[in-house]
């Protein structure tokens, strides 16, 4: 960017600065190749700020792509969503309620102290003592009974009950600095550990606690503008290519491709559907998709007395498994994706896409409007019904555009449907209190394993367990209550999948939540930079490389 | 004097308390903040402990009078999406936005009323239609089309200009400016001139018709006829009496682009108020909202004061009296 000041400069400072024009503009052509040898820079525009650089304050995806830089974790997730090691070279399960991680030797913070056992209680103890936060990371750390450390590279973490899920949980939060926090002695209390204070979420925000063990270390941050980020020479893995990375909030679609055609950016973070063929064509444009972990569905309600149906006497013929059957035959997802999502979707046959764990190949969705009619008349409902479909309008790419279309999808076999789109505050509100019969939304499964999905959203409502946080259709069933019940206790990944496959099939033939499509992730770059598009969306830095 | 200050200040107390209880239960109607603030992934639990910390498990009456006991001892709150005060995270984008408005007002004022002037005296010349046409394009053309298009124009095709963003910031006063680097000004010159080009076509139109109806007073008349220099009709005698209906205007308008400017700043990606009061609408973060909106306030009062004041030294026979307001 520094040349971008020598092209001002000739602007600004020389009245003559017409006839320069060309040579200026071969300049910065010029500085569009990355130089090795210099100082290198990458400029980052994306599509959502962080609400803090606190890495505990906000369970928000934006915030945890801006903390995988600074801050890392014990296990850690590659593109895939596999698990890999972090900060613990390797974890194994001792018996069925602890897990034994092995430390890395030879990490340290930012501030030049080491990394130990002791670091990681004080990020766990400090997890719930956040103040004022919206959405806490204690999701992560409830399996937690004990933490043992028989030496400061061993940790022996012990849980309630049997918990599969550990290893993944702990790769959702960074670990922060016990020595830069004052909390050395700070000691691990199921029922609350004790502390003189804890660290606010400002001190993070000026940079003052910004002290991890990840590739980059924080340089400065302005809210709204730019966030600063300069490589740690003394990282234990692989060096990353650049000597600074900003990060610039560019949250507008058609301004945040304008910024990459313009040069003011190197990548850029999702941008919009309708401009991909464009970029494609772009000379000095590459892009880089991958299926991601979120996959938008419909949800079928099965109150007693229907919020959004009307024709029926005040019955709800979605408890009726045919007419579900015959809505999820009327979807004709290919055309959903060719049409409305112009190829950048994956048709979705159930709730995670193949190559995740826990995705069962044997469930299949089919498309057939004649059987759907069938389906119908056999239900008691030959001339159909009225349905209101609830859809939030600026939440998932196109949304309300594809409601519409299954709208007429539906419409075509009988069932005559309105789009109710609204702003995504609203339709949340809304959903939540199930005002909608039938409503459109999307779930990325953080774990990238099925029972994410399962477990939210078509399991039954029970607080303790956690199950049913998004189940807004009234739905219960017992028996899959149970399957997960044993899938979630169960530590031996090969059998659990196994229970999971067959959660899922049973959960699918149940036809209440319908899955449409899986999102595709784009990223736009320079020609001449390559990233590995990631299942889970984030954009790391550290991961984009210039092209050998 | 004094009366007519304290009078204003009482009137714009009565405004932001009728603003800030309107504000509150508009909000209020449109949803719950947690339902968009929350992880998906949390559970039930871990909500009802979210609802807790931010104080939303309260009735609304409750909520609002904890709003307003902490309002008056200068505390709007936190924020519910950052987690930092409210009035802070406004204060902070604060300068962002004056200096550009300030800009685009400059740009309005330094082109607009030449050219209006110009347009006025020699309404049937060539140049004085392209202005007014001009004008008419200022007016019509919508601003976010304006802005992409010179995005478009500068910045990817031409690669003059930076497409967004404020670029390198210098420190006066202890806030960050761009104006007073290189790289910061080029970052403004085109959110300026995109913000500038609806007040600027204001501007001309309203210098116009001043001029022309001035220009046939009999004190310019007199004034051509005792021999003056055309330099000085214009200069004073014309420039001085269009500047009030001009001035009523400019302050009224400078409110309007400081508070809302939001499209200019998304298209740009300029971190100012604007920007940030629509993420808040949008995560239905209340007490910033409502900050906003009080700033914003107070902002459109100091600024009428100020027009008040000018018109006094611009028409010594305009008197600020206390009688009426």
């Amino acid at each position: 960017m520094a040349l971008r000041d020598r092209r001002l400069a000739d602007v600004l400072c020389s009245g003559t600065f017409k006839p320069l024009l060309p040579a200026v503009a071969a300049l910065a052509l010029l500085a569009a190749v990355p130089a090795p040898s210099q100082a290198a820079t990458l400029t980052v525009g994306t599509s959502a700020e962080p609400s803090a650089l606190d890495p505990h304050y906000h369970n928000l995806g934006p915030n945890t792509r801006a903390r995988k830089h600074v801050f890392e974790s014990l296990v850690s997730m590659d593109a895939k969503m596999r698990l890999q090691p972090e900060l613990a070279e390797s974890w194994r399960a001792v018996d069925e309620t602890t897990w034994e991680f092995k430390l890395r030797k030879g990490v340290k913070f930012h501030d030049g102290s080491d990394f130990t056992a002791q670091d990681f209680v004080y990020t766990v103890c400090r997890i719930p003592n956040v103040a004022n936060s919206p959405s806490s990371f204690t999701v992560y750390t409830k399996g937690i009974a004990a933490i043992e450390t028989p030496d400061p590279h061993t940790i022996l973490v012990k849980t309630g009950k049997p918990y599969p899920l550990l290893p993944m949980e702990l790769s959702t939060f960074g670990i922060i600095s016990a020595k830069a926090a004052g909390g050395t002695a700070v000691t691990f209390d199921k029922a609350g550990c004790k502390a003189d204070s804890w660290p606010t979420t400002q001190a993070f925000n000026d940079g003052s606690l910004m002290i991890g063990t990840g590739p980059f270390k924080h340089k400065s941050y302005t809210k709204g503008d730019r966030q600063v980020l300069e490589r740690n020479p003394g990282y234990w893995g692989p060096q990353p290519a650049w000597d600074t990375v900003v990060f610039r909030p560019i949250t507008s679609d058609g301004p945040r491709v304008a910024a990459l055609l313009a040069g003011d950016v190197d990548l850029i973070e999702s941008p919009p559907v309708q401009d991909i063929e464009r970029l494609k064509s772009a000379p000095n444009v590459a892009l880089a998709q991958a299926q991601s972990n979120r996959v938008i569905y419909l949800a079928l309600g099965v109150q007693d007395t229907p919020p959004t149906i009307t024709g029926t006497d005040g019955k709800n013929p979605l408890k009726d498994p045919r007419v579900r059957k015959a809505l999820s035959l009327a979807v004709d997802r290919d055309a959903i994706v060719k049409r409305i999502m112009l190829g950048v979707a994956e048709p979705a046959n159930q709730y995670l896409p193949a190559g995740f764990y826990g995705n069962n190949p044997e469930v299949t969705v089919a498309t057939d409007a004649n059987k759907a009619k069938q389906l119908l008349a056999e239900a008691g409902y030959p001339k159909g019904f009225q349905l209101t479909l609830g859809t939030p309008n600026d939440r998932y790419i196109n949304d309300d555009k594809v409601a519409q279309a299954v709208a007429q999808m539906f419409t075509r076999i009988g069932v005559q449907t309105q789009v109710d789109a609204t702003t995504a505050n609203v339709f949340f509100s809304k959903r939540n209190k199930q005002e909608y019969s039938v409503f459109l939304a999307g779930w990325g499964a953080d774990s990238g394993e099925m029972s994410s999905p399962l477990k939210a959203l078509i399991a039954t409502p029970i607080k303790e367990k956690g199950y049913g946080t998004t189940n807004y259709t009234s739905y219960s069933d017992p028996e899959l209550d149970g399957m997960l019940d044993t899938a979630l206790a169960t530590v031996d990944d090969a059998k659990r999948e196994k229970l999971l496959q067959a959660a899922v099939k049973r959960a699918m033939d149940a036809d209440i939540i319908i899955p449409l499509h899986y999102e595709v992730t784009v990223w736009a770059m320079k020609k001449g930079l390559s990233y590995e598009p990631r299942a889970d969306q984030y954009t790391l830095a550290q991961k984009v490389t210039p092209a050998k | 004097m004094l009366v007519f200050i304290l009078r204003r200040l009482a009137q714009s107390a009565v405004v932001v308390v009728a603003m800030s209880v309107l504000v509150f239960a508009g909000i209020f109607a449109i949803g719950n903040p947690i339902d968009v603030l929350i992880s998906p992934e949390a559970d039930e639990i871990e909500r009802a402990a979210a609802i807790a910390r931010l104080g939303l498990d309260r009735p609304m009456h409750e909520q609002f009078m904890r709003f307003v006991d902490g309002a008056l001892g200068g505390d709007l709150g936190t924020s519910f999406v950052h987690g930092v005060p409210a009035l802070g995270l406004v204060l902070q984008r604060f300068p962002a936005t004056l200096e550009l408005a300030l800009c685009a007002m400059l740009v309005a004022v330094v082109l607009g009323i030449p050219l209006g002037l110009w347009a006025g005296l020699k309404p049937d010349s060539m140049a004085g239609r392209v202005i007014m046409t001009g004008s008419i394009l200022g007016f019509s053309l919508p601003t976010f089309w304006v802005g992409m298009m010179l995005i478009m124009a500068f910045a990817v095709t031409l690669g003059w200009l930076p497409a967004g963003g404020r670029g390198e910031t210098a420190s006066l006063f202890g806030v960050q400016w761009s104006v007073l680097t290189a790289d910061g000004l080029a970052h403004l010159i085109l959110p300026a001139v995109n913000l500038a080009l609806f007040k600027l076509s204001l501007v001309i139109r309203l210098a116009r018709a001043g001029t022309r109806e001035v220009a046939l007073q009999d004190y310019v008349k007199f004034a051509r006829a005792k021999g003056l220099a055309p330099a000085r009709i214009v200069g004073v005698h014309i420039l001085k009496n269009i500047m009030i209906p001009v001035v009523t205007v400019l302050g009224l308008e400078l409110g309007s682009v400081i508070a809302f400017s939001v499209v200019t700043e998304s298209v740009f990606a300029w971190p100012g108020m604007g920007k940030l009061l629509i993420d808040s609408i949008l995560q239905l973060d209340r007490p910033v909202v409502i900050a906003y909106l009080l700033v914003t306030v107070l902002l459109f009062v100091v600024i009428n004061l100020i027009v008040d004041l000018v018109y006094s030294l611009l028409d010594p026979r305009i008197r600020l009296g206390g009688g009426r307001a």
